[in-house]
């Protein structure tokens, strides 16, 4: 990908990638309302307080420390290894120092980053749902707004080795990803699968005996409209990713929201049919991680690849997730409500290695691998044991008690629907 | 055993990283740096079996 600062960022589309990231929250709000509605009702106003506290957390870490390591620098930490630079980590300044003297490019990066930094940290706090403390849960935001997220953004969008593949080893234009599909969803998602092996399944999930519990999100018209205002982001998110990081001129971003829609809709289309042969009625909460999965594929590839292959690749996105869900709970024990790890996490990564596949140059599949293998092979694991040595020192999961009264009595001291009567749990006989 | 997978799935990554540095040739470096998810993928599944074991011991 080519360095920011060179390119020539005219007035007007400084003013349009502007309008667009105001537009991009959107899709956080999206993200929340599935989070919150596929979580239970005793855990509904823990859900969007926490993901406001994660949030806030996030991005003040971000603020703090996490800019500095993203940003791209004249003095970042570079490795010369057989005669080739590998930039490893930005070395800008701590506090946002210096901000409202860069360049004008420079300061729109930065809000992309803060938003995708507030996505990020949403994605395992959707997976940790009905369990996951909020203390643990700031915790983890901590960690990936100041460090982890910081890295793989400048890796791939502030200069960083994934980034210069293109330059220092002729594979394509190096790791390419105008919408964050590694940097935030597969992330998200790979942290999700930590915080959901750290923390354990709901009690109840997985009895001794026989099948796990079905434990359906209490309601699915906030996640089928959580999906809805989330596309209205996703819009915008791209779009605003085609400018800043794959240097689009705006008239070649009417693709970019074509192809993203159509991912989308070829993804539910998919997940609503796999889902009727399975289980003779189609899903709605599938359904929507179907239609989530789409626009996650889409941030990788809507900015890159021909519309009919935005399809083709919503479309293995929409087959691929009910699967994976399945899967996951069934076969691999993980306790996952709001299904993250399927949704942003192997969409995400099969986005990247689509957007290789079916790209425009040569060598832009090996790139995309190498940034899916950062990802998978180096993050995940780190991610692992940090959270793993973090959860030594903070519990990341809530008490028996807790779990039984619900999080939002537990920890807000108030239910989110106080009218409803409040039935007693038969997993907990 | 999960830590022993997690352990391995690095080693996938520096496959990768030196397939590009160590080929010059396409096919060589795909081939390495499929060689490299595959042991990736390895010790995924085996963190994953790690993590199963431990959750019917638990239950």
């Amino acid at each position: 990908m080519t360095p920011l600062s060179p390119m020539p960022f005219p007035e007007t589309s400084f003013a349009l990638t502007l309008v667009l990231l105001l537009v991009a929250p959107l899709a956080i709000a999206g993200v929340a309302l599935v989070n919150a509605g596929l979580g239970r009702s005793r855990s509904a106003a823990q859900s969007m307080l926490g993901a406001l506290v994660v949030i806030s957390v996030a991005v003040i870490a971000f603020a703090v420390v996490g800019f500095a390591v993203s940003a791209e620098t004249a003095r970042d930490f570079v490795v010369h290894v057989a005669s080739k630079p590998w930039d490893w980590a930005g070395e800008g300044h701590f506090l946002l120092s210096g901000l409202a003297s860069t360049p004008p490019r420079e300061q729109l990066a930065l809000l992309f980053e803060f938003l995708s930094v507030a996505l990020v940290v949403l994605i395992p706090w959707g997976s940790g749902a009905d369990r996951l403390r909020l203390p643990a849960g700031a915790a983890i935001a901590t960690v990936l707004g100041a460090f982890v997220f910081p890295l793989v953004a400048h890796w791939t969008w502030g200069g960083g080795w994934l980034a210069q593949l293109g330059t220092n080893f002729s594979l394509g234009g190096g790791f390419i990803d105008g919408g964050g599909a590694g940097p935030v969803h597969a992330l998200g998602g790979l942290a999700a699968l930590a915080v959901v092996w750290i923390a354990g399944p709901r009690k109840g999930k997985f009895p001794r005996e026989g099948l796990s519990t079905a434990m359906p999100g209490h309601n699915v018209v906030y996640v089928l409209f959580g999906c809805l205002v989330a596309l209205v982001g996703w819009l915008g998110w791209n779009l605003a990713g085609s400018m800043l990081w794959l240097n689009k001129a705006p008239s070649g971003l009417v693709i970019t929201a074509v192809n993203t829609m159509l991912s989308a809709t070829a993804a539910l289309a998919a997940t609503f049919a796999v889902t009727r042969i399975r289980f003779g009625k189609p899903d709605a909460s599938l359904c929507a991680n179907g239609w989530l999965a789409g626009l996650v594929t889409s941030s990788a590839c809507a900015g890159v690849v021909p519309a009919l292959d935005a399809l083709f690749t919503g479309l293995v996105a929409g087959v691929m997730t009910p699967l994976l869900v399945e899967l996951f709970e069934l076969a691999l024990s993980i306790d996952d409500p709001s299904g993250a790890i399927s949704v942003h996490g192997a969409a995400g990564l099969w986005g990247l290695v689509a957007a290789g596949i079916f790209g425009p140059k040569p060598g832009q599949f090996v790139a995309q691998l190498v940034g899916v293998s950062s990802l998978l092979g180096l993050m995940l694991p780190v991610l692992y044991f940090i959270f793993s040595l973090m959860s030594r020192v903070i519990a990341f999961r809530v008490d028996t008690d807790g779990e039984r009264l619900g999080m939002d009595l537990h920890e807000l001291g108030g239910n989110a629907y106080p009218e409803f009567v409040v039935h007693r749990d038969e997993s907990y006989r | 055993m999960r830590y022993a997978g997690l352990l391995v799935m690095p080693a996938g990554f520096f496959l990768s990283v030196a397939a590009i540095l160590l080929f010059p040739g396409p096919v060589q470096r795909t081939a390495f740096v499929l060689c490299g998810l595959a042991v990736e993928a390895m010790g995924l599944v085996v963190a994953v079996r790690g993590h199963m074991q431990l959750r019917s011991e638990n239950r």
